[in-house]
C-alpha cells in the first residue's frame, strides 16, 4: 500500500441497528498525508456517521476502512486506529474529563500507559502547539469555548496522531472562537503535516480546505477543490448547502454581464477582480 | 408592547468570592415591531440579558418595564406579562418531550387553560408559521424529525402562546444552510404578518444584516453600542474591537474604499454592493 495514504475507504456502508436504510452506502475515498479535507452535508446526510467510522467508534457494515494502513474492522487494531486518528466533537463541554487543563491533556496518554516522565514533556509541547500553555494549571470550566476546543486538540496532539478528525468543532463557538480553533488546526496541518478531516456547516471554513467532499443521503455526491465544488451554485443549493457569499455575489454580477473570473471565494479575491475590471484612474 | 430596560445590573454570586458582574448598568427601549439583534462574544452577557426580559432572572438593580409596568414589581401579574413574551432558548429541541409534535406544541396553551378548540387552532397556526405540515407531522413523534424540523417544532411551541414579543437565543446554531435559511425566512414572515416584535441573539453578522433593524452590542456586560446595522457595520473598528465580525459585503466595501474606490461608506448588504459594483464596472467600461 502507498504509505502516503492516511485514510482509505473502500466501498463502505453503514446501517444503524433496526434502521430501514443505510446511513452511508458504498462510500469510496482516500485522504493523503498532509491534506486538509472539508466534509459538507446537510443535517442527517451521514457526515457524522462517516467521522465516527474513521475513528473506529463505528465499524463498517460492509466494506473496509484503513487508517494509516490499519483496518478499523479488526478488533486488535482499535487502539492503533484511535491513537493515529484523534477526534474533536462539537460540544466543548462534553469532552473535558479532568479538573485541571494539563491533566485533561494527559488523559489519553494515561490510557495508553505512557510513563509519567514522558508524559510531562508531551503534554507541555501539545499545550504550546495550541497556545494554551499559560493555562496548564487552570480549571477547564473557566475557559472560553474556543479555548476548551483547543485543549481538546492538545489532548489529541499529545497522542502524536497522524490525522485529526473534527466533527463540527466550531458549531457552538462565537466568531473569534471559531477563528482561533480553525487557525490552530490549520497551523498543525501546515507545520506538522497532520492530515485533517474537517466536518462543518460553514462554507467559509470549507473554502479554506485543499479538497471538499459533499455527503448527501449517505453518499459522496461531489468531490473537488473548493473552487470546483462551489462553482456549481445550483447543485450545491439543491444539496441544502450554500456557497461562500463572495462566490454568490460574483455569480450574480456575471449574470449582469460583468466578466469576473470563475472561482472567487474570498473578499480579497473579489477586490482583486474589481481592481482588474474597473481600474482606478490615476490622480495625475 | 414596549420593553424598557432601565439601568439593569446583574451580579452572579453576590457576597461570595466568585462575585461576577454579568450585566452592568444597561439601558435601552424596544418599540413594537422592531427586529433587534443582540450581539457579543461568548460570555459577554447576552443570554443573561435575555433571561431578564421575560422575568427568568431578577435584576440585582435596575428595572424592566413592560408597557410601563415593572416586570418585577410587587403588584404585577408576572405570569400574565410573561405569557406575552415568548423566549426560545438555545438548542430548544432538547426540551421537546411529548409523544407527538401536536401535543408538544399544545403544552403551553393547555397550561394557560385555553379551551380545546382554541388549543387546536393555535397548534395548527403555529405549525403553519414554522412550515411544518400539520397533516404530515402533527401525529409524529418529535424525535422522528430532522434536526432543523425539531428546532422549528420547538419554536412552534412558543409561538402557540401567541406572544407579542419573541426572543430567540441563537436560533440557527448548529443547523445546515437550508435549516438556517428556513428559520430566518420564518422570522421575516412572522414579523411582516403578525407585527411581532423580535429580539434575536446571534453570532452571525450575515443573519443580522439580513434581518435586524437595530443592533445592541454587548461587551463585558456593558452596552457597547446601540444603532442600526448600517451605522454600526460602517463604523471603522467598532465590531472588531468587541471581538465580532462584519458581514463580508461590508468588508468588501471597506477594502475597496481603502483602495480609493468611490463607494458609500455604509453598504452592508450583498444586493446593495452588487448595484454599486455594476455601476463602477459600467463607468470603467465607458471610457
Amino acid at each position: 500500500m502507498n504509505t502516503q495514504v492516511r485514510i482509505q475507504a473502500n466501498n463502505v456502508s453503514f446501517t444503524y441497528e433496526d434502521a430501514p436504510s443505510p446511513a452511508l452506502s458504498q462510500v469510496e475515498f482516500e485522504v493523503r498525508e498532509g491534506e486538509f479535507i472539508a466534509v459538507l452535508g446537510h443535517n442527517g446526510s451521514g457526515k457524522s456517521t462517516l467521522a465516527k467510522l474513521l475513528n473506529a467508534l463505528y465499524l463498517p457494515t460492509e466494506g473496509r476502512i484503513l487508517v494509516c494502513g490499519f483496518d478499523t474492522g479488526k478488533e486488535e487494531n482499535i487502539w492503533e486506529v484511535r491513537r493515529r486518528a484523534g477526534m474533536i466533537f462539537q460540544n466543548p463541554d462534553n469532552q473535558i474529563v479532568a479538573t485541571v487543563v494539563k491533566e485533561d491533556v494527559a488523559f489519553g496518554l494515561e490510557n495508553l500507559g505512557v510513563p509519567t516522565e514522558e508524559m510531562y514533556p508531551r503534554v507541555e509541547s501539545a499545550l504550546s502547539a495550541v497556545q494554551m500553555n499559560r493555562y496548564a494549571d487552570s480549571a477547564p470550566h473557566l475557559l472560553s469555548g474556543g479555548q476548551k476546543q483547543r485543549v481538546a486538540v492538545a489532548g489529541i496532539l499529545a497522542m502524536e496522531p497522524s490525522v485529526i478528525i473534527a466533527d463540527e468543532a466550531t458549531a457552538m463557538l462565537d466568531p473569534s472562537g471559531r477563528r482561533e480553533v480553525l487557525e490552530t488546526v490549520r497551523s498543525l496541518n501546515r507545520n506538522k503535516g497532520i492530515t485533517v478531516v474537517w466536518i462543518t456547516h460553514f462554507m467559509e471554513e470549507a473554502a479554506q480546505a485543499d479538497r471538499i467532499l459533499v455527503v448527501s443521503d449517505g453518499k459522496i455526491v461531489v468531490s473537488g477543490t473548493p473552487r470546483e465544488v462551489f462553482e456549481d451554485i445550483d447543485r450545491i443549493r439543491d444539496l441544502h448547502l450554500d456557497v461562500p457569499r463572495m462566490t454568490a455575489l460574483a455569480a450574480e454580477l456575471r449574470k449582469e454581464g460583468m466578466p469576473l473570473r470563475e472561482g472567487i471565494l474570498t473578499v480579497e479575491e473579489m477586490a482583486e477582480e474589481v481592481e482588474r475590471l474597473c481600474p482606478l484612474k490615476s490622480a495625475t | 408592547m414596549s420593553i424598557e430596560v432601565r439601568h439593569l445590573t446583574h451580579t452572579y454570586g453576590e457576597g461570595s468570592v466568585l462575585k461576577t458582574v454579568a450585566l452592568d448598568d444597561i439601558s435601552f427601549t424596544v418599540e413594537p415591531g422592531e427586529f433587534v439583534g443582540i450581539v457579543g462574544h461568548t460570555g459577554s452577557g447576552k443570554s443573561t440579558l435575555v433571561q431578564h426580559l421575560n422575568g427568568l432572572l431578577k435584576p440585582t438593580s435596575g428595572q424592566i418595564l413592560i408597557d410601563g409596568q415593572d416586570l418585577n414589581g410587587e403588584k404585577v401579574d408576572r405570569r400574565a406579562l410573561r405569557q406575552r413574551i415568548g423566549l426560545v432558548f438555545q438548542y430548544p429541541e432538547y426540551q421537546l418531550f411529548e409523544e407527538t409534535v401536536a401535543k408538544d406544541i399544545a403544552f403551553g396553551p393547555k397550561n394557560q387553560g385555553l379551551p380545546a378548540d382554541e388549543i387546536d387552532r393555535r397548534v395548527r397556526k403555529a405549525m403553519e408559521s414554522v412550515h411544518l405540515d400539520y397533516g404530515k407531522y402533527a401525529e409524529k413523534s418529535p424525535f422522528e424529525l430532522s434536526g432543523g424540523q425539531m428546532r422549528r417544532a420547538a419554536i412552534a411551541g412558543v409561538l402557540a402562546m401567541e406572544p407579542e414579543v419573541l426572543i430567540l437565543d441563537e436560533p440557527t446554531a448548529g443547523l445546515d444552510p437550508r435549516g438556517r435559511d428556513r428559520i430566518l425566512t420564518m422570522l421575516e414572515e412572522l414579523r411582516a404578518r403578525e407585527h411581532t416584535t423580535i429580539l434575536m441573539v446571534s453570532h452571525s453578522m450575515e443573519d443580522m444584516a439580513r434581518l435586524a433593524s437595530r443592533l445592541l452590542v454587548i461587551c463585558e456586560g456593558k452596552l457597547a453600542a446601540d444603532g442600526s446595522p448600517r451605522e454600526l457595520f460602517s463604523r471603522p473598528g467598532l465590531m472588531s474591537s468587541v471581538g465580532l465580525d462584519i458581514p463580508e459585503a461590508a468588508r468588501l466595501c471597506a477594502v475597496l474604499r481603502a483602495k480609493g474606490y468611490d463607494l458609500p461608506a455604509d453598504l452592508y448588504r450583498p444586493e446593495e454592493l452588487r448595484e454599486h459594483l455594476l455601476r463602477l464596472w459600467k463607468e470603467a467600461s465607458a471610457c
